[in-house]
């Protein structure tokens, strides 16, 4: 008996790939047309026409170099306070660990907005809003969830037998950490480091409620111009914005297997 | 040269470890053996520094080391699972000792090279520990330990993930190296036959207690508890009385020069030979383990006998037989009353069958 070739699953993975691929796709179309109407399934005329009205456009570039700026910043900061208490709360006995761990999960489920306009409430009186740093400082709250829970159970699946022969062998603690649980880490840190880059990139909610109109950031920009109906600069922009991001998730590939990611929530 | 002077070690209230003590001489390998969770692993431990004992204390050379962390001590640990840092070549795996030593780098080449081939992976210098077997990543393990040159080697059940062939290898591979480097070793293992092999001499350790240090054949010939007796090598039990001097043994009357009351009586299946006034039983069953033959029986009482015999001797099943013991070891009370002798008649031939 030969085994019929599985056409349902090849069928719904055809259509998954559309439903992924698809608008993607679209946005790369946009990107490079000039004029694309219906009943066309193509752009009818190509072109760079809106890249060079992009490009020679200061209030475009400008918040692009800004959110790089304002997302390198808040991207490594977090992980600066982050990595550490993750690693607290994989090798260390606290009371209230998994109480604290939990409530990293809880911030998730709150709808962003509401915790941000409490935020921008604090901030105001605090003289943050509108500023920079206070933009910074809200962004992190976006990298907390990838840079608590990849690296706490990166740290957690080093075997301790590694750390304790290191150890035995002579190491300091401070040497053991550097020489052997970091290096074991690095690959889950780089991940969470770059998942956080890019969730705080296209973080959009806290950039309009803290810093605009004084600071516009990539995707308030983005926002400003989807309302002027011009499709094909924001697509320009998107694509902009998307290949070195595509670029980056490309390069996690490397540390991600499914099972990191699995790991990285609790599985 | 090691002593191990009265350790405990409670993990959350529960005993881990009561009282250990025992001492270990230069150049000697002692394994720690017992059943898992007796607490061998941990006493290890606490003697690696990795685990903080309670109570008692534990001196190298006369030195007191029981508050001394683990990266101070004098000693290094092979892993059960090799513990090899897959991020290091085996050569910075090797070196890693040395390097935290603050070693010359030549000198760390020249050692790690040295101990490599000491262990036979001269040409594994530049490889990863993935790309290592099992085997491979033990020796690994060991030289690791061995470029310290630590005045104690501890391990863990170094081959105990290893396949039964592979583990016998090792094994002798790595009695030779030890005599040869005359290394004070304590080898922590379940496995009695590797304790036989390996040890100069066993520590019997049984939920968290010394039982019994000794010779490998001193363990097997005069086990002093019922624990012992029971974990090295096998023994047909009898629990029976003893009333004015004498003891019945499978419906058997025997000479049993101890106080009257409970006993247990063990033999060894080897030590009964086929005798016409012998005990009475059937056998049952025959398994044929090649050099001998394992014959189980069923005495008269219904009790279980298993009798190991050469293979000219093994009768059928069905067969009934008659068996003498030869050697008897008496216990009360968990602890060896004593051990009693059945001399062999000299009348030359003796009655097998019926």
């Amino acid at each position: 008996m030969t085994r019929r070739p599985p056409y349902g699953g090849i069928a719904i993975l055809l259509a998954m790939a559309l439903a992924m691929v698809g608008p993607i796709l679209s946005v790369i179309l946009w990107a490079f047309a000039e004029k694309w109407r219906y009943p066309h399934l193509l752009p009818t005329e190509w072109g760079l026409k809106y890249w060079e009205v992009i490009l020679g456009r200061p209030t475009t570039i400008g918040p692009i170099v800004t959110s790089l700026e304002l997302t390198s910043i808040a991207t490594t900061l977090a992980a600066v306070i982050c990595w550490p208490a993750a690693y607290a709360f994989a090798r260390l006995s606290f009371p209230g660990r998994q109480l604290l761990l939990f409530s990293f999960i809880a911030a998730q489920a709150v709808p962003k907005f509401a915790l941000f306009v409490s935020i921008a409430v604090i901030f105001l009186q605090l003289g943050l809003v509108g500023t920079f740093w206070g933009v910074v400082l809200v962004q992190m709250l976006s990298a907390v969830l990838y840079m608590i829970w990849i690296p706490t159970a990166a740290f957690r699946g080093i075997p301790r037998a590694l750390e304790d022969a290191a150890f035995d062998l002579g190491a300091s603690r401070l040497r053991v950490f550097w020489s052997i649980t970091l290096p074991q880490a690095l690959p889950a840190l780089a991940a969470s480091y770059i998942l956080a880059f890019v969730s705080i990139l296209f973080e959009v909610d806290s950039a309009l409620l803290i810093g605009a109109p004084e600071v516009t950031t990539m995707p308030l920009m983005l926002l400003s111009l989807s309302a002027q109906v011009i499709v094909q600069e924001a697509a320009v922009v998107c694509v902009m914005i998307w290949i070195p991001c595509f670029i980056l998730m490309l390069l996690t590939r490397r540390f991600m297997t499914s099972k990191g990611i699995a790991q990285g929530f609790g599985a | 040269m090691l002593d191990i002077d009265a350790i405990g070690k409670s993990f959350d209230g529960v005993p881990a470890v009561r009282e250990a003590s025992f001492t270990v001489g230069l150049g000697e390998m002692i394994c720690l053996l017992g059943p898992s969770g007796c607490g061998k692993s941990t006493l290890l431990r606490v003697i690696s520094g990795l685990t903080t004992a309670d109570q008692g204390a534990i001196r190298i050379d006369g030195v007191d080391v029981t508050a001394m962390q683990a990266n101070r001590r004098p000693t290094a640990m092979v892993f059960q699972s090799h513990a090899l840092w897959n991020h290091m070549t085996v050569a910075q795996n090797v070196g890693f000792g040395l390097r935290v030593r603050g070693l010359p780098k030549a000198e760390i080449a020249a050692k790690t090279a040295a101990v490599l081939d000491l262990v036979g992976l001269g040409g594994f210098a530049a490889r990863l520990p993935s790309e290592l077997s099992g085997g491979q990543a033990q020796r690994v393990a060991l030289a690791r330990c061995l470029v310290v040159e630590p005045k104690v080697l501890l391990m863990d059940e170094p081959f105990s993930a290893l396949d039964a062939h592979l583990r016998k290898n090792l094994r002798e591979e790595l009695k030779s190296l030890q005599r040869r480097l005359k290394l004070t070793t304590i080898f922590v293992t379940h496995d009695q036959e590797e304790a036989m092999e390996l040890a100069d001499r066993i520590v019997i350790m049984r939920a968290g207690r010394v039982e019994q240090v000794g010779a490998p054949g001193e363990l097997y010939l005069c086990p002093r508890t019922l624990g012992v007796a029971q974990f090295i090598g096998s023994m047909n039990t009898c629990t029976t009385q003893i009333a004015m001097g004498r003891a019945d043994w499978f419906g058997l009357s025997l000479a049993a020069p101890y106080a009257d009351g409970e006993v247990a009586v063990l033999n060894r299946p080897e030590d009964m030979q086929l005798d016409r006034r012998g005990a009475p039983a059937r056998v049952v069953r025959v398994v044929d383990l090649g050099p001998v033959m394992r014959v189980d029986l069923i005495t008269a009482a219904g009790d279980l006998l298993t009798w190991t015999c050469l293979r000219t001797q093994a009768p059928g099943i069905g067969d009934d037989v008659r068996l003498m013991p030869q050697r008897l070891h008496f216990y009360r009370n968990e602890t060896l009353l004593g051990t009693v002798d059945i001399p062999v008649p000299s009348n030359g031939r003796q009655e097998a069958l019926g």
